[in-house]
C-alpha cells in the first residue's frame, strides 16, 4: 500500500467529479437506457413492466427499422470508402511540396468547420430538382431527381440468385437508393477534406529514406506507393475507418437538415426513427431499444480498434 | 411582455409554438389585453420556436413528464391532447375542468361535438382557441379562368380538370410532403370522401374496418393522384414544405392544393388575393376539424391564476380578437365579428364560419383530433412508403397492423352532427 500523500489526495479529488460525471451520465444513462428498452413504457408516464425483448422484436419486425438499417450499412460502405479514396487522393496532390500548399490545405479542411446542419441545407438547396445544380449545369429537373429520387437499385430479380435461395437480395430492402447518395456526396464533401489531413501528416512521417532505397532499387512510382506508402499508412487508415464510421453509424443532424426522412424512408437513420418513436409517438421503450441497437452497431466498431490499439501500445 | 421583471405581479407561463407572422401578433395582442385587466398578474408567452410545433411539443413532453410543467401550453384538441396526457396509465397529469367549465358557461357556447372531442369519460381538459379547416382545396383563380375550369367537386371532375391543366403546362396539384403530414391530408380527404362522414369517423373507433373495400377504393384512387405516371403532382413534392406547395400556386406553376386553412393566411402574409377554395373534391359539406387548444397541468404552479387566463381564452371576445390574426375561425358560437379597430375576418373565414354551423364534423387524423400520436405516426410510415412504392395491397394491410395496436388503446366515442 502506497502512502496516501498531499499529491495523491488532491490528483484523486481533482479527477473525482469528472469521474462521478462520467459515470452517472454516460454509463448510468446507458444502463438506464438498457433497462427502459425491455419495459412497458409507451405512453407519457412511465411503467417499467418488463416485457423482455419484445421492443426489439417490435423495431427488428417493422418496415421502417429494417430500411434504416439498410440505409446505415449503405450510407456508411460509400461515405468511408469515397471519404478515404478522395482523401488519400488529395493528400498525395498536396505531397509534392508545391506552391501554395497551405492555403491548398485550408481549402480542403475548411468543410470539416462548418456544422452538419448547414452543409445539410446547403446541399439541400443544392440537390432539390427544381434549383441548384440542375439549374446551374442544366440538368432536366424530371431525370435527375436528386434527394427526391425514389428509385432503388438493386439485383436484377428473376436471376440465379433465386435457384440458390437468396432471391430476397434482389429487393428493395437489399438495395441502394438514390436518394441516399445525395446525402453520400454531402457528408464526403464535408469530411473528405479532414481525411486529407490525416493522411498528409501519415506521409510526412514516412521518412524519404525508404521511398529513396526503392527507387535505388528500381522500383517504379506506383510500386513504391503500393508497397511501401501505403502499408505504412495502415495506422492513419484505421483512425480515420473509425472517426468517420462512428459519424455515419449515428448520424443525424445532417440528414435531418436535408431530407429528413426521404421520400420511402430513402433517407431515414435509426436516430431519425428513435426521435419521432420516442417524442412524438410517445413510444419511450421502443426509442431506447433503438438506442441499443445503435450502441451495440458502434460498439462493433470501435471496441475491437479499442483492443488493437491497446495490443499496439504493449508492444511498443 | 415587460410584465414578467414586476414581482408584485404572480407569473403565468404559457408554452406553444406561435413565434412569428399573425398567430404570434394576435396570441400576444389577446395576452397584454388579459395582462391589463389583471395588473396582478402576469401572463407570457414562452413560446418554443421550430419544426412546425414539432420542437415545443417535444419540449413540452419532456417538462410534463419531469414532473415541472408549465402553467398551461399549447395542444391540439383529441387523441393528442387525451392518449398524450389524460388516459395514460399513472392517471392523468392534466386537471379536469368542469368547474372552470360551468363557472363560464362553456358547456353551452362550444359546439357537443368539440366538447365530446375535448372530454375524457365527459370531463373535459382543455379549452379549444379556434378551429382549422382541414380539407380544403385551393386553386390559382387566373390559371383556372384560362383554362375554362371550375372547382372540381368529385375526384372524378379533378382528373379531368387535371389532364386539361397538365396538356396547358401546368402542374394540377401541388403538393408539399417534406413533412409527410401535408401528403397524408390528401389522403384524409380522399377517405372522407369515400367513407363519408359515418364511415370516416367508425376509422377511428373501430366501426369501419382497415381492410374495407372502401379504404381499397380509397389507396386506389390516392395512387391514381400520386402516380408519376399520371403527372398530376409537381415531382419534387418531397423536397418542399406545403408553404412552398403553396408558392407554386401562387406564381401560377401550380394550380390547386389541398391543405388547411392556414394556406389562406399564408396567401394573405403573401400579398396574394387571386385565389378560391371549395372543399376538398368529394368533401362537399364536410367540415374536418383541428383546433389548437390549452389545458391545465395538475402540477401548474399557479392553478388559480391559469384557470382566470383559460376562462379569457374561451371567452368570445378573446377569440373574436385572435381569430383574424390566425387564419381560422372562433370555436366559441357565441364570438362573432372583432370589435371595430381590430383586424376583421376575411371573405374565406366567413365562408369557413358558415360551414362550421352548417356542417358535420369529422376529426383531423394528422393533427391529433382523431388518433393518438403513436397511431398517426404508424400511418404517417405506411404513408412514406406509399408514397414511394404506391403499393395499395402493401399499405392496407400495414394500416390493418396499425390499427390493431392502437385502435384499442384509442377507441373513444367521436361524436357527429
Amino acid at each position: 500500500m502506497r502512502r496516501i500523500t498531499r499529491d495523491r489526495v488532491l490528483s484523486i479529488s481533482l479527477i473525482a467529479p469528472s469521474i462521478l460525471a462520467v459515470a452517472v451520465l454516460v454509463y448510468g444513462l446507458i444502463a438506464w437506457t438498457g433497462f427502459v428498452s425491455t419495459t412497458k413504457w409507451n405512453s407519457l408516464t412511465p411503467d417499467y413492466t418488463s416485457v423482455g425483448l419484445d421492443n426489439f422484436a417490435d423495431i427488428f419486425n417493422y418496415p421502417r427499422f429494417q430500411l434504416d438499417l439498410r440505409n446505415t450499412v449503405v450510407f456508411t460502405v460509400f461515405f468511408v470508402l469515397a471519404s478515404l479514396a478522395i482523401g488519400l487522393f488529395l493528400a498525395n496532390l498536396l505531397d509534392r511540396k508545391i506552391r501554395g500548399e497551405g492555403v491548398f490545405r485550408s481549402i480542403f479542411l475548411f468543410p470539416m468547420a462548418i456544422s452538419f446542419i448547414v452543409t445539410g441545407v446547403v446541399w439541400k438547396w443544392l440537390l432539390t430538382p427544381s434549383a441548384g445544380v440542375n439549374l446551374l449545369v442544366g440538368l432536366d429537373p424530371a431525370t435527375n431527381r436528386w434527394l427526391t429520387d425514389p428509385t432503388v437499385l438493386h439485383l436484377p430479380t428473376g436471376t440465379i440468385l433465386n435457384d440458390i435461395g437468396l432471391g430476397f437480395l434482389a429487393t428493395n430492402q437489399w438495395g441502394v437508393p438514390i436518394a441516399l447518395l445525395s446525402v453520400v456526396i454531402a457528408a464526403v464533401w464535408q469530411l473528405s477534406g479532414f481525411v486529407m489531413a490525416l493522411y498528409l501528416a501519415g506521409l510526412r512521417g514516412i521518412p524519404d529514406e525508404l521511398r529513396e532505397a526503392a527507387r535505388v532499387d528500381g522500383a517504379s512510382e506506383l510500386r513504391i506507393f503500393r508497397h511501401v506508402t501505403l502499408p505504412l499508412l495502415t495506422p492513419v487508415t484505421v483512425t480515420a475507418v473509425i472517426i468517420l464510421g462512428h459519424i455515419s453509424l449515428k448520424i443525424y443532424d445532417l440528414t435531418v437538415a436535408m431530407s429528413p426522412t426521404g421520400v420511402g424512408f430513402s433517407t431515414d437513420f435509426p436516430a431519425t426513427y428513435m426521435w419521432q418513436t420516442a417524442f412524438f409517438a410517445n413510444q419511450f421503450a421502443r426509442g431506447a431499444a433503438v438506442a441499443i441497437v445503435m450502441l451495440v452497431l458502434i460498439a462493433t466498431l470501435i471496441v475491437p480498434y479499442l483492443i488493437w490499439n491497446r495490443r499496439q501500445e504493449i508492444s511498443r | 411582455m415587460s410584465c414578467q421583471t414586476d414581482e408584485a405581479r404572480t407569473p403565468v407561463e404559457v408554452q406553444g409554438w406561435w413565434t412569428t407572422g399573425g398567430e404570434a401578433n394576435g396570441f400576444n395582442k389577446i395576452i397584454d389585453l388579459f395582462n391589463t385587466a389583471h395588473p396582478d398578474l402576469c401572463v407570457y408567452n414562452a413560446a418554443i420556436a421550430g419544426g412546425a410545433g414539432s420542437v415545443a411539443q417535444g419540449r413540452i413532453k419532456a417538462a410534463v413528464l419531469a414532473g415541472l410543467p408549465p402553467d398551461t401550453f399549447q395542444v391540439h384538441m383529441g387523441h393528442e391532447l387525451l392518449d398524450t396526457y389524460v388516459n395514460i396509465p399513472g392517471g392523468s397529469v392534466m386537471a379536469p375542468l368542469d368547474d372552470l367549465f360551468a363557472a363560464n358557461g362553456f358547456n353551452d357556447l362550444f359546439p357537443q361535438n368539440v366538447l365530446d372531442i375535448i372530454s375524457s369519460e365527459g370531463h373535459p381538459y382543455s379549452v379549444p382557441l379556434n378551429i382549422h379547416r382541414a380539407n380544403v382545396l385551393w386553386y390559382n383563380k387566373a390559371v383556372f379562368t384560362a383554362n375554362n375550369l371550375t372547382a372540381p367537386t368529385t375526384w372524378a371532375e379533378f382528373e379531368t380538370a387535371a389532364n386539361t391543366l397538365k396538356t396547358a403546362g401546368v402542374t394540377p396539384l401541388a403538393i408539399g410532403d417534406s413533412g409527410i403530414w401535408a401528403n397524408g391530408m390528401v389522403f384524409e380527404t380522399i377517405l372522407i370522401g369515400t367513407l363519408g362522414v359515418e364511415g370516416f369517423n367508425g376509422l377511428w373507433t373501430g366501426a369501419t374496418a382497415w381492410d374495407d373495400p372502401m379504404v381499397t377504393a380509397s389507396l386506389e384512387q390516392y395512387k391514381k393522384i400520386l402516380d408519376p405516371a399520371n403527372g398530376w403532382i409537381n415531382t419534387d413534392h418531397s423536397s418542399l414544405s406545403w408553404d412552398q406547395a403553396v408558392d407554386k400556386l401562387i406564381d401560377g406553376s401550380a394550380a390547386m392544393t389541398i391543405m388547411g386553412d392556414w394556406a389562406n393566411g399564408d396567401c394573405t402574409a403573401k400579398e396574394f388575393a387571386d385565389y378560391g377554395w371549395a372543399p376538398a373534391p368529394g368533401n362537399s359539406a364536410i367540415f374536418q376539424a383541428l383546433s389548437d387548444s390549452f389545458g391545465l397541468p395538475a402540477l401548474a404552479p399557479h392553478p388559480d391564476e391559469t384557470r382566470a387566463f383559460l376562462a379569457w381564452l374561451g371567452s368570445a371576445e378573446a377569440q373574436a380578437i385572435f381569430n383574424p390574426y390566425k387564419g381560422s375561425i372562433a370555436a366559441n358560437t357565441t364570438s362573432g365579428d372583432p370589435p371595430a379597430g381590430e383586424l376583421q375576418y376575411n371573405a374565406y373565414q366567413k365562408s369557413a364560419q358558415a360551414d362550421w354551423k352548417a356542417n358535420p364534423i369529422v376529426p383531423s387524423m394528422e393533427h391529433g383530433a382523431a388518433a393518438n400520436p403513436a397511431w398517426s405516426s404508424a400511418i404517417n410510415d405506411v404513408l412514406t412508403a406509399f408514397v414511394a412504392d404506391l403499393d395499395v395491397a402493401a399499405a392496407q394491410s400495414a394500416l390493418v397492423t396499425a390499427s390493431g395496436d392502437f385502435v384499442t388503446a384509442s377507441r373513444q366515442t367521436i361524436a357527429t352532427r
